[in-house]
């Protein structure tokens, strides 16, 4: 049989998933032993362009309370044409039309290699995805400009039918009627006053049609209605599609002003952030509510007066920074949040996804408007200004196509879990909102968002993942007998961006085992790496609720309980400490999670931490670990480019290393490249070669740029530039101006700081490990 | 004027006084009256003086006349009774003879004499023919004369007209007699009554005055000169005349019986009058009831008409009257002598002075006949009683067979008005009893009542040219005078004008007087051509130089004193150093040397540059805006306003105002449109297209954009072009009927407030705000209410959002001005509090429709924004100690006791401002009053007009009856009558002002005009026309208007009277009734007014009334084929399309001289008035004798005689 690498490679390859244990425990008390909960990372739309296109619906379980969907696991009666729900073990006959099947003749569903499948609900409306463009106008005539190109740029990339809106702020918010020709028009609130939802539908005059059930299907492919038909929806005049309003559009944004209102000397521009994303998430409420939909909101700054606001137009009052928090001292804060927060649980509710593209050099205020972007699977991009590379890409990208020429997006999604009996659902931790759906399988025990066997996915894409975390119910006393295995299916809803409603199903299924006697089989197939993303969102999650130190001591103390369960050691011999070769990279993670901006909040505004918090509960594995560890190449006249250790050793004169945190990429020519470079070697013919190792390491750095969203800072720099510090803060400080005099200082860049290394760390860890009074 | 002068100049018109008086007369019997009034007192009080006798005694003559038709009128036997007053007509008829005669001429007397004398005069001539008047003329002359002229005198000096109302005394006996005694009055009042006519002429006469005046339609007939004819159809014609009126023929019946062949020509007069018949009718029930009833209705069917022409008969009368007629050419004197027919009050008086009073009398005499008819016109009165009990049916009756013919009304209504007069002559009776019982209801012939329109063009003829300011206390010209004012250190009268010129030195004699002392101030009037704007001091950065204590602005009344060094405040009496930098030695006389350098030291009217000191926030204006503000509901699009509002809104632009010298106006201007929801327009000159904003929010308006919302018009020409076409586009298909409109108005003053400047709104509105925001209002249209006790209740703000808002826009100088058009109620009384705080006001067009209205719509807007006016401006009244202005009447707000606050003002706005005494004031000293004005200009110039003022302080109450400006006590009172209106009860307010004109007249008469009998009613000179002025005021529509019109055109009226500046009110009060059927081609002119009453309206005319709100152009059915074809291009009256709303512009002089009127006339007033075509007899001329102010009103309101013999009673309650 192949390695469990393998396997779990092929797993996650072929179904998007990876469970922390492969092997499950079999009763409730064992899988608490484990220390390292039972849970898998899902990506709901992983991308498999070898999938059929199935263009019935899905077969489900008869059984009201189940609804599973027949999967390659079910046991199949050919000949009674009857099938075995493996959840509920209902018998369901199949419908008429499977009456031609046979054990040659299967459908897809039944084919084991297509324990994922997707499913395209034919009958079901086609709606164009909705864009709705909010764009702060309180930055400077460069910012707006290329802001403004940008915007134009984009609507390049939608497709004809999309619908778009566009709503501007400053200190007033106005929502533009679009396609109005000879003379442009827009709805103008006040900044300062929070409205109610039916409030704004009044004032835009679209509060007085249908109800929300009857506004979807009012709404209908909205180019297909006409002057003389049926009315046109009342947001027809806010939201039109790109083909229609393609030049007034353009010519709307070529004229769009910076806001007009003068700022005094010393205070900040009159921002209405809060405002305007209320009105946007009302104006899509009322129009379409259900429908996939996302606000884009450009922000050049934080939301200065009205509700959402971040801080006051004062500039001698900075704005709050983690030690005002700590203090308590943000007064603001606690009530931004809150508006922000119920903003996002409309737009969640109604399926409308919020995007936030923040460019400024100071906070725009993600920290309170973090919530938009989480809950909703909405974009959250953090850069410096709207003129950089960084920004202008990313936007770009927020459109990017797959092969078949679709958006990589997908709105208004649900996922839904079902289990075994033996299992059931704790939580998810992911860019999404629970539905509070109760159900036989949701457990009472809550990690993450609970309480619910639904979660919704406003938007998403092959990237996004979740973490999802199950309980086993059997008690220790009545153990599920050996060789049963347990079953997960997952079942993603959701409206593709051509328009079409999907289903996509994934059913996995993985074998139980007794801990008690077989605890190498449920060690044997325990994913470290799985794990510690795992692990990082739990503890995140838990971060962004409890205070640091404590969140610190748990994670500390979860990784020496582990190393306790399945290391082997000697008792309070730390020398004779061993772990097994799938859970030796785990405490290095850990060390490196400890270390991490993830965690520790020093020298990152709140607005930061929340912007790397964001992307580690969304993005796949590879891309969580490399934020969790940064990875480091290392180039040199040597030989190829070698990954190497993320060590102070690393840091070599005669090396370029490439270091990759997900949200960087940097260059760093160590010192006497940096040298050679200065001296323009590089640009001498003889020195060809040196040329080319300068340049090997921009071309590594230009392929992980074009391909990561969002897209990375990019740093070239050198040893004693300023900007190594980044890459310093990142490396294990196995050198310190503590340790440098005792071993010299050949072996690389000492670093400055008071952080343990990560020797010092498994050591104490050892000690901890093996410590009988732990 | 003349009596103003006269006081002053007393030996020059003793010297001739007739010159006085002849100018105002017209050298006609003007003269008269003036040589009476040397006579009597060697001033003018014989012409002043003026015996009303009532006509009633002609009635008599016209029933003479009557019998023959009588058969005619067999009709109704109750017209009979109510036609007493064709009676009457008969007098009048005799008047019209007379005046025929002397009449035209001797009008202008009479008028002089009394207006209510006139009538008196009337009948007085008349009657005292017919009474056998000579004899018992004579007598009373002799009692009454004996006494008018000494009361004469005193009026003459006073420069009053007295009147005697003969009607008192009839009252007594109509009252008494009742019906019955009526009749029988009118039998024997002949005899009595004509003694009582000649004596106290004025006693019961004006009331048969009524009748006759009725019957002086003939007079006016007269006018027309067809006298001529009418004699002679008297003569023989009069029969048939007499038939076609109808009227007539009544009152031949009677006429006959009193002096039949004198009445010949009274009879034709009578016939003519049309009137007669009623009054005939009158007659006939007592003489010949049965063919007076027959007759009387028909005559006033077909009579009418030939009522008209009757005058004409009336001239006839002069045929018969010729020994009259000869008399007034004969002599100015004689004619006056028969001016005192005329004025049946000279006659007493006039005879008198005269001295060829006998004349009279013998002219009297050629009269006689009427005079007996006169007294058989006072039995008509007499009836007329009867009808006043059973009146009222009766006239019902008349009017209902009246109805049928057109002139058959006007019969009736004259008979009404005699009627009335009886009327009042029951009221009066009581009092009027003791002393004039024997004399009946008689009739004082309006024509012999001052008229206005003598008084107007008698100050216009000794007034105009050049009016010099350089003496304290000057009585200035009328207002309907032109003059040009020469500024020599009191401003002009345009600017600010007095109710009075010498103020009382005590608080005692104010009291007593009860004179209002006020101030009409329009600080910012047109100058005439010819004088010059006032000048402009910059003192830099000094500013103005002011007083230390009271703040007083430097004026010519500043007294330098020690060497030029400091100088002293006529005001408070305080001493203040002279800035170094305003120092200037003083010459020998004690003044400045460099005076005449200086403006604010030569001028009463000036301006000075402000410093920051005097701009809001210490920083120098922005220049003002203009917003418009349009509804765009489903309403105003469909009305076409909107688009035409945008089709001329690149004209109207060009049209912003500049200061003077400058080359093109800085106003900036912005668009706001609304429904139920607010959209402002960004018009930036850059832009390509304009940019709409919504406001949805209007709980809580705000102004949605900075930059690019008010912008130069020639900047963003483009783009307002392109605003204006799509403006129309855009909402072409709006269904949107609920509106709001307080937030469209706050949406524009945070524009205002936004853009830091003051400026105006022009709000074009078409309904009420329904819509579910601020100023929300409910449909409270109960116009039953109006004209009672209740009436408060809608009259008043339902909520007080708009006077909220008014202040919130006063605070950021923000000026509202409404346009409205509705269809339906739209509660002005509420949303027009916005437009009263901002000194704003409201233009009304309902029922607009953009083809028929759009033309007034586009004038109104382009005189509304091209004309003078003052943005974000304070004005304070300063005065000299002893007197302190209190009370304050107009279009602004008030936060303190003393600044009014403007948001604008403009020169169409006038405010009234009371002053009353603190103290006693010393004689010598004066009055002195400092106006200032601080505002914005259009250029966003900061500025101060300053308005000075001197005034004499009096001792004697003669003095201050020289001194008063009737027309300025009239719009004071308007405007207070209004505010009052508010506050009490309109009875109670009604009635404060009757008394209070009672009072000053009745103060007049005990102080200043006696000795005289108590039934001669004396009036001051220069208030002489006070009782028809204020009568006028009580008809208005502002004051009583009812049920017959709507809430939102009463509170329209109401707002638009407060702020009327004085030409607006002396037309909006006696509405202008111009000729228009032989107008002179060739001339350019506008051809002189006649009075307002239905009395002068005939049949064959056509006529032009206009009062500054509205403008009737009233056809009757008999006007010429030429002239309806040449004007209207068909061929009668009857096909003319009355629903349009201008006149055909055809290519014939005529037309063209027509259509250029209306439009002159329309240019003089400030808004442009709605032409409404009236054809006779059609419905809507009901609409427009309601504006024949003169004539006794729909609603039961009193017609001029009947008023004028009220007050008389009232004085006399006063003086006994």
């Amino acid at each position: 049989m192949t390695t469990y690498e393998e396997f779990i490679q092929q797993n996650e390859d072929r179904d998007g998933i990876r469970f922390t244990w492969n092997v499950w425990p079999s009763s409730r008390l064992e899988a608490a032993r484990l220390v390292v909960p039972l849970g898998c990372l899902y990506q709901p739309l992983k991308e498999r362009p070898d999938l059929p296109p199935i263009q019935y619906d899905p077969v489900l379980c008869t059984r009201n309370a189940c609804r599973a969907i027949l999967n390659p696991l079910c046991q199949v009666d050919y000949r009674a044409k009857l099938w075995v729900c493996n959840f509920c073990f209902q018998r369901n006959p199949f419908p008429p039309q499977y009456a031609g099947i046979t054990e040659q003749h299967q459908p897809a569903e039944l084919i084991p290699m297509f324990s994922t499948l997707e499913y395209t609900i034919t009958r079901a409306q086609c709606l164009p995805p909705i864009f709705l463009l909010v764009v702060d106008t309180c930055v400077d005539e460069e910012e707006l400009g290329a802001l403004k190109d940008s915007l134009q740029m984009s609507l390049s990339l939608l497709p004809p039918n999309a619908l778009i809106g566009l709503i501007t702020f400053g200190k007033m918010v106005q929502v533009h009627e679009l396609g109005s020709e000879g003379c442009s028009k827009s709805y103008v609130f006040r900044g300062t006053k929070d409205l109610t939802s039916k409030q704004i539908q009044d004032m835009l005059g679209i509060g007085k049609f249908a109800s929300p059930q009857q506004a979807p299907q009012q709404q209908g492919p909205p180019q297909a209605r006409g002057p003389g038909g049926q009315p046109l929806p009342p947001a027809n005049r806010f939201l039109q599609p790109v083909h229609k309003c393609d030049m007034s559009l353009t010519d709307l944004l070529g004229e769009l002003q910076r806001d007009p209102w003068p700022v005094a000397q010393g205070k900040r521009p009159l921002r209405s952030t809060g405002v305007a994303l209320s009105i946007a998430v009302g104006l899509l409420e009322c129009a379409y509510p259900n429908t996939g939909a996302r606000v884009m909101l450009f922000v050049g700054g934080p939301c200065s007066q009205g509700p959402g606001q971040v801080v006051n137009d004062d500039l001698r009052q900075p704005i709050r920074s983690h030690h005002d928090i700590h203090k308590d001292n943000a007064k603001y804060m606690k009530k931004a949040i809150k508006h922000y927060e119920a903003l996002a649980n409309r737009a969640a509710a109604n399926g409308h996804a919020v995007d936030i593209y923040s460019c400024a050099l100071d906070q725009t205020g993600l920290l309170e408007m973090k919530q938009c972007c989480n809950a909703t699977g909405g974009h959250m991009v953090m850069g410096d200004s709207f003129n950089s590379s960084l920004f202008k890409q990313t936007f770009q990208r927020v459109f990017a196509r797959d092969q078949k020429g679709e958006f990589k997006m997908a709105f208004n999604g649900t996922l839904e879990v079902k289990a075994s009996r033996e299992l059931k659902i704790s939580g998810a931790i992911g860019p999404c909102v629970s539905l509070g759906t109760k159900g036989p399988s949701v457990s009472d025990t809550e990690i993450g968002l609970g309480g619910s066997c639904q979660w919704k996915f406003c938007t998403f894409n092959p990237n996004t993942s979740v973490a999802l975390f199950f309980e086993v119910v059997n008690q220790h006393a009545a153990p599920i007998p050996q060789g049963g295995r347990g079953c997960v299916q997952f079942i993603t809803q959701y409206q593709h961006s051509s328009g079409q409603r999907r289903v996509r199903v994934t059913t996995v299924a993985r074998n139980w085992a007794d801990a008690t006697a077989n605890l190498h089989h449920i060690s044997a197939g325990f994913d470290q790496e799985a794990a510690a993303v795992l692990m990082a969102r739990t503890v995140v999650f838990r971060a962004e609720t409890d205070d640091g130190p404590d969140v610190l001591r748990w994670v500390d103390r979860m990784l020496i309980r582990l190393c306790q369960k399945f290391g082997e050691y000697n008792k309070d011999d730390p020398n004779s400490f061993r772990l097994a070769e799938n859970f030796s990279l785990y405490p290095q993670f850990m060390y490196h999670l400890r270390r991490s901006q993830f965690l520790q909040v020093f020298n990152n505004s709140p607005d930061e931490t929340s912007f790397y918090r964001h992307m580690l509960m969304r993005e796949d594995l590879t891309q969580s670990l490399i934020m969790i560890q940064p990875i480091l190449y290392s180039y040199s006249f040597n030989g190829p480019p070698e990954p190497v250790l993320l060590d102070t050793s690393s840091i070599q004169p005669d090396r370029i290393l490439l270091m990759d945190t997900f949200f960087q990429i940097l260059i760093f020519h160590g010192e006497t490249i940096a040298q050679w470079r200065q001296l323009r070697y590089q640009e001498m013919p003889e020195y060809e070669n040196f040329r080319q190792l300068l340049q090997a390491p921009v071309d590594d750095a230009q392929e992980i740029l074009q391909t990561r969203f969002p897209m990375p800072r990019y740093i070239d720099t050198e040893q004693g530039g300023s900007q190594a510090r980044f890459l310093l803060s990142k490396v294990n400080p196995s050198q310190t101006h503590n340790s440098m005099y005792a071993y010299g200082t050949e072996g690389g860049a000492p670093v400055l700081t008071d952080d343990v290394s990560l020797q010092v760390f498994m050591e104490h860890l050892k000690k901890l490990a093996v410590s009988s009074t732990a | 004027m003349n009596s103003q002068y006269m006081p002053q100049q007393p030996p020059q018109y003793g010297a001739s006084p007739g010159s006085g008086f002849g100018p105002s007369q017209g050298g006609y019997a003007p003269q008269g009256p003036n040589k009476p009034a040397p006579n009597q007192s060697g001033f003018q009080q014989p012409p002043q003086m003026t015996g009303l006798q009532r006509g009633g005694p002609p009635p008599g003559l016209v029933r003479g006349n009557l019998p023959p038709s009588g058969s005619n009128i067999s009709h109704s036997v109750p017209n009979g009774p109510s036609h007493g007053s064709p009676n009457v007509q008969g007098p009048h008829m005799q008047g019209m003879p007379i005046q025929s005669a002397l009449a035209n001429p001797g009008f202008g007397p009479a008028n002089y004499h009394s207006p209510g004398g006139s009538p008196m005069g009337h009948p007085g001539s008349p009657s005292q023919p017919p009474p056998s008047g000579p004899p018992p003329m004579q007598p009373h002359p002799g009692s009454g004369p004996g006494a008018p002229p000494s009361p004469s005198p005193n009026q003459m000096t006073a420069q009053m007209a007295g009147m005697n109302i003969g009607g008192p005394p009839r009252v007594p006996t109509s009252n008494s007699g009742l019906p019955n005694v009526p009749n029988k009055a009118g039998m024997t009042p002949p005899a009595s009554s004509p003694p009582n006519n000649y004596p106290g002429a004025i006693n019961g006469g004006p009331p048969p005055a009524q009748g006759p005046p009725a019957e002086r339609l003939p007079g006016k007939q007269y006018v027309n000169g067809s006298m001529g004819p009418p004699p002679i159809s008297g003569g023989g014609p009069m029969p048939p005349h007499m038939a076609p009126h109808g009227g007539p023929p009544h009152g031949m019946g009677p006429s006959p019986h009193f002096g039949g062949p004198p009445q010949p020509g009274g009879m034709p007069s009578l016939s003519q009058g049309g009137m007669p018949p009623p009054p005939g009718g009158m007659m006939p029930p007592q003489n010949n009831l049965p063919p007076h009833p027959g007759g009387m209705p028909p005559p006033r069917g077909g009579m009418p008409p030939q009522g008209g022409m009757p005058p004409q008969g009336g001239m006839p009368p002069q045929g018969g009257m010729p020994p009259q007629g000869g008399m007034p050419p004969q002599g100015g004197m004689p004619p006056q002598g028969g001016m005192p027919p005329q004025g049946a009050m000279p006659p007493p008086g006039g005879m008198p002075s005269h001295g060829s009073m006998p004349p009279p009398p013998g002219t009297m005499g050629g009269m006689p006949p009427h005079g007996g008819p006169l007294q058989g016109n006072m039995p008509p009165p007499g009836r007329m009683p009867y009808p006043q009990p059973g009146v009222p049916p009766p006239v019902d009756t008349y009017q209902g067979s009246m109805s049928g013919p057109p002139s058959g009304p006007y019969g009736s209504q004259q008979n009404m008005g005699s009627a009335q007069v009886q009327g009042h002559n029951y009221s009066q009776p009581p009092q009027s009893h003791p002393s004039m019982q024997s004399q009946q209801a008689r009739r004082l012939d309006p024509d012999q009542m001052p008229s206005p329109i003598q008084v107007m063009q008698d100050d216009q003829r000794n007034r105009s040219g050049i009016f010099y300011t350089n003496q304290k206390g000057q009585v200035p010209p009328l207002v309907t005078t032109n003059f040009v004012t020469q500024d020599q250190g009191n401003a002009g009268p345009h600017y600010i004008r007095s109710t009075m010129y010498n103020i009382p030195a005590t608080i005692d004699m104010m009291k007593q007087t009860a004179v209002p002392f006020g101030l009409v101030l329009s600080p910012l009037a047109r100058t005439a051509d010819e004088e010059y704007p006032p000048p402009i001091v910059d003192m830099g950065e000094l500013g103005p130089v002011r007083c230390i204590r009271c703040k007083a602005y430097m004026c010519p009344f500043m007294q330098f004193i020690d060497g030029g060094r400091r100088f002293h405040c006529l005001f408070c009496k305080a001493t203040t150093e002279v800035p170094a930098e305003y120092f200037q030695h003083l010459d020998h006389t004690g003044q400045r040397v460099d005076r005449f350098e200086r403006p604010e030291l030569t001028f009463g009217t000036y301006e000075f540059v402000a410093t920051k000191d005097y701009c809001r926030n210490n920083t120098f204006p922005k220049p003002p805006a203009l917003i418009f503000l349009i509804d765009v509901s489903y309403n105003n699009i469909k009305s076409g306003m909107v688009h035409l509002l945008c089709k001329e809104m690149k004209e109207i632009l060009k049209l912003l105002p500049n200061d003077a010298g400058a080359k093109q106006s800085v106003m900036r201007v912005g668009f706001i449109t609304y429904n139920n929801t607010v959209h402002f327009y960004n018009i930036k000159g850059c832009l390509a297209q304009p940019q709409m904003m919504v406001v949805g929010d209007v709980q809580d308006m705000f102004m949605p954009l900075l930059e690019g919302f008010l912008c130069d018009p020639s900047e963003s020409e483009a783009v307002i072009d392109s605003l204006m076409e799509q403006i129309p586009a855009m909402f072409a298909d709006t269904r949107e009927t609920e509106t709001v409109l307080a937030p469209a108005i706050q949406a524009g003053l945070e524009a205002l407030k936004a853009s830091e400047c003051a400026g105006k709104l022009l709000v074009f509105h078409s309904s009420l705000p329904i819509a579910e925001a601020p100023g929300k209002l409910k449909n409270r249209d109960e116009r039953k209410l109006l004209a009672t006790e209740k009436e408060k209740t809608v009259l008043a703000p339902q909520v007080n959002t708009y006077n909220n808002l008014g202040q919130d826009c006063v605070g950021a100088g923000c000026s509202v001005d409404l346009f409205v058009f509705n269809n339906s109620y739209i509660d002005i009384a509420t949303i027009g509090q916005v437009c009263r705080l901002t000194g704003g006001e409201i233009f009304k067009y309902t029922y607009f429709q953009a083809d028929l209205d759009g033309d007034r719509l586009i004038a109104d807007i382009k005189n509304n924004i091209s004309r003078p006016i003052a943005f974000d401006s304070i004005m304070r009244v300063r005065t000299s100690t002893g007197v302190r202005a209190t009370d304050f009447y107009g279009h602004f707000f008030m936060s303190n006791t003393t600044d009014m606050e403007l948001a604008s003002i403009d020169c169409d706005k006038a405010v009234a401002v009371e002053i009353k005494h603190d103290d006693k004031l010393t004689e010598e000293d004066g009055v002195y009053v400092q106006v200032a004005l601080l505002y914005t200009s259009c250029g966003g110039q900061r500025r101060l007009r300053v308005l000075n003022l001197s005034f004499k302080t009096c001792s004697q109450m003669a003095d201050l009856y020289r001194s008063c400006d009737l027309d300025s006590i009239v719009n004071f009172f308007s405007k207070q009558v209004v505010f009052r209106l508010l506050e009490s009860s309109p009875k109670q307010v009604k009635d404060s002002l009757v008394n209070r004109c009672a009072q000053m007249l009745a103060c007049y008469r005990k102080n200043c005009a006696s000795p005289s009998s108590a039934g001669q009613l004396i009036l001051p000179e220069c208030m002489k026309l006070l009782p028809l002025y204020v009568n006028c005021i009580l008809k208005s529509d502002a004051v009583s208007g009812g049920s017959d019109m709507t809430i939102d055109d009463r509170s329209f009226v109401m707002q638009a009277v407060s702020i009327m500046d004085l030409p607006s009110s002396v037309v909006y009060f006696y509405p202008r009734l111009i000729p228009l059927h032989d107008i002179d081609v060739d001339s350019s002119d506008i051809p002189a007014p006649i009075r307002c009453t239905a009395d002068k309206i005939r049949d064959e005319g056509v006529y032009l009334l206009e009062n500054g709100v509205h403008m009737f152009l009233w056809i009757g059915l008999n006007v010429g084929m030429d002239w309806v074809q040449n004007v209207f291009g068909v061929h009668s009256a009857a096909q003319i399309d009355i629903d349009r709303t201008a006149l055909p512009e055809l290519d014939n002089p005529l037309s063209q001289r027509i259509t250029s009127l209306v439009s002159t006339v329309r240019q003089q007033r400030h808004r442009s008035m709605r032409l409404t075509l009236v054809r006779q007899r059609d419905k809507l001329e009901m609409v427009f004798k309601h504006f024949l102010v003169e004539d006794r009103g729909f609603d039961g309101s009193a017609s001029y005689v009947d008023f004028l013999c009220h007050m008389h009673k009232e004085i006399r309650n006063l003086l006994s």
